[in-house]
């Protein structure tokens, strides 16, 4: 028996510095990354640094303690134009944050609702809701905003004539509503409503687990909300109910008092919302559809009405697949927020843009820009990685 | 003693005489319930009060003489007459109006070459040769300079052509940038692997506006003394940056996709690294993502209104710039802007139907 035996190769010793090697291939492409990419940011920066001597453009950061010199239109604290940059740029971001905060808020419910809707028994609401999918996300969301603006700006009535629903106007001004004057009761209110809270969590739990033991079904929506409702109403009698408000009123030329929105704010709001919702329906729609067939038909099966399919079995297996996707809707309508420069909404990218018009500091600006919108765009990231993981399959 | 409960069963309902037609389907799908039957009145209800009313304004009382005289009458809809009269502002931007023909012949080659690329009959190498020939010749008859043609420079080229070729053109030469960055995101390379990840994640990090102002402002700065570049090209360079930031994401999730098996398989038939990528994994990743990259397509083109920004005219821009110097048609612009939603509407409706249509060719394959 003459078995013909072929010695294994030797495996390659760890130190080969033959071309031959893998490892050391790998370290040498390596270093040549390393080489090119510096050289190029090297090449670069010397550049950009002999452009800005030549042409007397001072750089650094210390403008930001100078006077801006210009107004904002809208902001959350006082500001006028002796304050300095830094101010401006605060209020730039406070006002990026304001409309993407409240826009991803009504964008998940808006486009929950007609991602939800594509699967309505009703033949009328899906096809509206499909009608809706396709106009919204197939027109820029840059045109979409020009559009709304030119609405709010040119087709509402003057502020002299501004429309009346109850105690809001609205007009080319913007809308006008009741503002509750602040009374030291609202914080007795705002308590009742954080112990409504808790007290809802633990009734949920605690309905939880009686289903859980005992099969009886009890409400679990109605129930919670009513009861953070009823709390917050009795921590505002208890404050003594404070129920001045602020009402706007129509003066000579302006609607005066109360909170108000300006036209560009809305215009912002409305054409980000409606924009994302498509994105967001579209989301939805594909992580319910793609719940397996049989999880509805086994709840049919169990003579669950079709909102508890919906509500028990369709959408919590949904999430799991919607979550991933729908941060990146939320991230993508904070970044388009952006586009509010275009109809000249105070953000942070139309601030830095006048900034950078009046002091030439391009690199700084821009560099504050893209700071901003990196460590939103990271935070939430990091934020939904963590909501991902927690409902993420509880794998034996 | 406990009541014995007898189990009977209901009567079964008769079958449906009818199933197919309009009756039986409005039964099932408009009054199925009355809940569904409240819906059906009230969203009726709706539509039936705002759709003869957008009808009334945009076809029945609107009138489509290129004259703001007419507009102004009282009891007109729509003045569909900024479009008669400014569509060709609105469409080349400020393209001189005598040589109008070169971006239109230029405009139309070059869908008629992203028609041809979406044809299965297309695929193969020739489309590349296509492509660079279809390109060279837009360049030409839109600069012109050459063969007696005029010179036109890029400040002046404008609305659809600029938007049509910044978008494809970037897609273009984003795709080879995408794949080598994909690629080098799942090395085994730290360095590598570390760079690819910073470059996909600052730039997706960051709104396209802010690459534009980079490129608008800082480009110029980090250019040796001398050198200058149009502000077409940079911008060109930034959309590029930007779109192969996103598709190598789509083209690593293709990569991800791909069973280990394959790879192994190919290493054990002796394939070097560049063979399996090339050979083996890459046209199996790449066909199963033509979708979400078509997807990505209809994003930049969409994305391509923001130039305007930066003072490039395409079709957004050059809108603006038809209506909002002249007094006249100023007030009009909302009309304008329904024509412009138009055009944008019927290219990105037609990607998404293709994108549709290409899914389903691409799945082919596991509906065995």
């Amino acid at each position: 028996m003459a078995e013909a035996k072929v010695a294994p190769r030797t495996p390659p010793t760890k130190r080969d510095w033959s071309w031959r090697s893998q490892a050391f291939r790998g370290l040498m492409y390596q270093i040549l990354a390393v080489v090119l990419i510096g050289g190029a940011v090297w090449f670069l920066a010397h550049n950009t640094a002999e452009n800005m001597r030549i042409r007397g453009i001072k750089s650094g950061f210390d403008f930001l303690t100078a006077p801006a010199g210009f107004d904002i239109g809208e902001s959350l604290f006082p500001f006028d134009s002796n304050n300095p940059y830094w101010k401006a740029f605060l209020i730039g971001i406070t006002n990026t944050l304001r409309v993407a905060i409240i826009g991803i808020i009504l964008t998940t419910i808006l486009g929950t609702m007609i991602g939800v809707g594509r699967f309505s028994r009703n033949g009328l609401v899906r096809g509206l809701c499909q009608a809706y999918v396709e106009f919204f996300r197939n027109v820029p969301v840059l045109l979409q905003l020009l559009m709304w603006y030119l609405l709010f700006t040119e087709l509402l009535p003057d502020i002299a004539d501004a429309k009346q629903v109850g105690g809001f106007f609205l007009s080319k001004g913007g809308l006008s509503f009741p503002e509750p004057v602040w009374a030291s009761g609202h914080v007795w209110a705002i308590g009742g409503l954080v112990v409504g809270l808790v007290a809802a969590w633990f009734y949920r739990r605690w309905a939880q687990g009686k289903f859980e033991a005992t099969g009886q079904l009890r409400s679990m929506v109605w129930a919670p909300i009513g009861v953070v409702v009823a709390f917050g109403i009795v921590g505002w009698l208890i404050g003594g109910a404070p129920s001045e408000f602020n009402l706007p009123k129509k003066g000579e030329f302006s609607v005066e008092g109360g909170g108000s929105l300006t036209p560009e704010f809305l215009a912002v709001l409305l054409g980000l919302t409606l924009y994302t919702a498509s994105f967001v329906a579209e989301v939805v729609r594909s992580g319910i559809s793609s719940v397996a067939r049989g999880q509805g038909e086994a709840s049919q099966a169990l003579g669950l009405s079709k909102n508890q399919e919906m509500q028990k079995v369709l959408l919590p297996q949904a999430l799991r697949v919607i979550i991933p996707p729908m941060t990146s809707q939320f991230l993508n309508l904070t970044k388009n927020s952006s586009l509010a420069v275009a109809i000249g909404y105070p953000d942070v990218v139309s601030i830095a843009n006048t900034a950078l018009n009046q002091t030439g500091r391009a690199v700084e600006c821009i560099a504050i820009i893209m700071l901003v919108y990196l460590t939103t765009s990271l935070s939430t990231s990091i934020f939904m990685g963590w909501y991902n993981a927690k409902s993420a399959i509880q794998e034996r | 003693m406990a009541e014995t409960i007898i189990f009977q069963s209901l009567p079964s309902r008769p079958a449906p005489t009818q199933t197919e037609g309009l009756v039986p389907w409005a039964k099932a799908n408009l009054f199925a319930n009355w809940q569904s039957t409240l819906t059906t009145l009230v969203v009726g209800a709706l539509l039936l009060y705002f759709i003869p009313q957008f009808v009334n304004w945009a076809i029945l009382t609107a009138t489509t003489v290129p004259n703001a005289e007419a507009c102004r009458t009282p009891g007109v809809g729509a003045c569909w007459g900024v479009i008669t009269e400014k569509y060709r502002l609105i469409i080349f931007g400020r393209y001189p109006l005598e040589v109008q023909w070169r971006p239109l012949v230029a405009t139309l080659l070059l869908l008629a070459l992203l028609v041809a690329s979406c044809t299965r009959a297309f695929w193969n190498k020739w489309l590349l040769v296509l492509w660079v020939v279809i390109i060279g010749t837009f360049f030409t008859l839109m600069y012109g300079n050459v063969l007696g043609l005029t010179k036109v420079t890029t400040d002046r080229w404008g609305g659809l052509p600029l938007t049509i070729m910044l978008s494809s053109l970037s897609m273009v030469m984003a795709f080879p940038l995408a794949i080598a960055v994909a690629l080098g995101r799942r090395s085994k390379l730290p360095a590598i692997r570390t760079f690819c990840t910073i470059y996909v994640e600052l730039i997706r990090g960051v709104p396209l506006i802010s690459v534009l102002f980079m490129a608008s402002f800082m480009f110029p700065l980090f250019m040796p003394q001398g050198v200058t570049i149009d502000v077409m090209i940079r911008v060109l360079a930034g959309l590029t940056l930007f779109a192969a930031a996103y598709m190598a994401e789509v083209v690593r999730g293709g990569l991800q996709a791909m069973p280990k098996g394959q790879a192994e398989a190919a290493a054990s038939l002796g394939l070097s690294y560049w063979q399996t990528q090339g050979r083996i994994i890459l046209p199996q990743a790449l066909a199963m993502v033509v979708p979400s990259i078509v997807n990505n397509f209809i994003g930049l083109f969409k994305d391509t209104s923001l130039v305007g920004i930066v003072s490039l005219y395409e079709l957004t821009g050059s809108l603006g710039l038809a209506l909002n110097g002249d007094a006249d048609w100023r007030p009009y612009k909302l009309e304008g802007y329904v024509f412009i939603t138009l055009i944008y509407f019927s290219f990105c409706f037609a990607m998404s139907r293709y994108s549709l249509w290409i899914e389903k060719q691409v799945n082919k394959s596991k509906l065995r």
